[in-house]
């Protein structure tokens, strides 16, 4: 049987997940899938619901939460360590998606696995960012990413410690 | 009492699985079984050579009539997207491992990590499965 169409898609999205601390491009990404990139960015979206845009940016975010969660890395050394250039933007980024800056997030957030022994593959899946805007979209035009918080409790990875460990 | 004896994972292609499982990640074949009468429905399962009474049971998707076209499309998508199985591996030395299995062809996602519990990686076999291969600090108990 031939490999599922979506496999090569996967690539692009595990390349990002393992190089978001590079350079990387939507260009790049469309070459571990093998398409050009603009039916690269089409069909990424269709598979996985976003753009690879949007999931390399959240990729990134979900690192820098992770780095304030589990480190005492300033967040200049935080927004250069997953891969984003300025400060500022990582800053309006984080806050948009986390509902709060950076340095409250840190605050409010001591590490998951003083609670539970989560892998890092649940907490890379689990801890991207709930809140999903996108200001780089509506300013393209398209439609902005919006998904309303979670209510009723929090979502940070000690809320699941049920999860496949 | 009850113990865990095989848990499955799909896989687009058997005879491309089985190579990848047993050539470039190491494992052992447990059982090849083919039953013509059964349409020839092949039960393949493979272990690491040093835990032979648990096995990952390599299952081919099998469409109609058992899985409708529909359902079987969606599957094989699902499989494809990485999102329909994970095995967590343990093992005493993860950049040992994941050296070795990279010379041998296993596509891994990244290198090794530490993480606060010890260190870990992850890689996918043909079909998109995931798997992640973690050592665990000492005082975890493995």
């Amino acid at each position: 049987m031939p490999v599922p169409p979506s496999r090569h898609l996967l690539r692009a999205k595990d390349l990002a997940d393992a190089r978001y601390a590079d350079p990387l491009t939507v260009a790049d990404l469309a070459a571990a899938a093998r398409l050009s990139p603009a039916h690269f960015s089409r069909e990424f979206r269709r598979a996985f619901g976003e753009s690879p845009h949007q999931y390399l940016l959240t990729r990134r975010l979900e690192r820098a939460a992770s780095l304030l969660r589990s480190t005492d890395w300033s967040v200049a050394r935080i927004c250069v360590s997953v891969g984003l250039s300025s400060v500022g933007s990582f800053t309006a980024s984080f806050g948009r998606m986390f509902t709060m800056p950076p340095t409250a997030y840190r605050a409010a957030h001591p590490p998951a696995a003083q609670v539970a022994l989560v892998p890092a593959c649940v907490v890379r899946a689990w801890g991207r960012p709930q809140v999903r805007t996108f200001r780089e979209d509506a300013a393209r035009g398209e439609t902005v990413d919006w998904v309303q918080p979670a209510t009723g409790g929090s979502t940070t990875t000690r809320e699941i410690e049920g999860a496949p460990a | 009492m009850m113990n865990i004896a095989n848990a499955q994972l799909w896989v687009h292609d058997q005879d491309e699985a089985l190579k990848y499982w047993t050539e470039k990640v190491g494992f052992e074949v447990r059982s090849d079984v083919t039953v013509p009468e059964m349409g020839d429905f092949r039960w393949l399962t493979v272990s690491p050579p040093g835990q032979p009474d648990v096995a990952i049971v390599l299952m081919a998707i099998p469409g109609p009539p058992m899985i409708d076209a529909a359902t079987d499309e969606q599957l094989r998508d699902l499989l494809g997207k990485g999102l329909a199985g994970t095995v967590f591996l343990t093992t005493e030395d993860c950049w040992r491992d994941y050296r070795e299995m990279s010379e041998r062809g296993v596509e891994f996602v990244g290198e090794p990590e530490e993480q606060l519990y010890g260190v870990d990686v992850g890689f996918r076999d043909p079909s998109g499965n995931n798997v992640r291969l973690s050592q665990l600090n000492a005082e975890l108990g493995r």
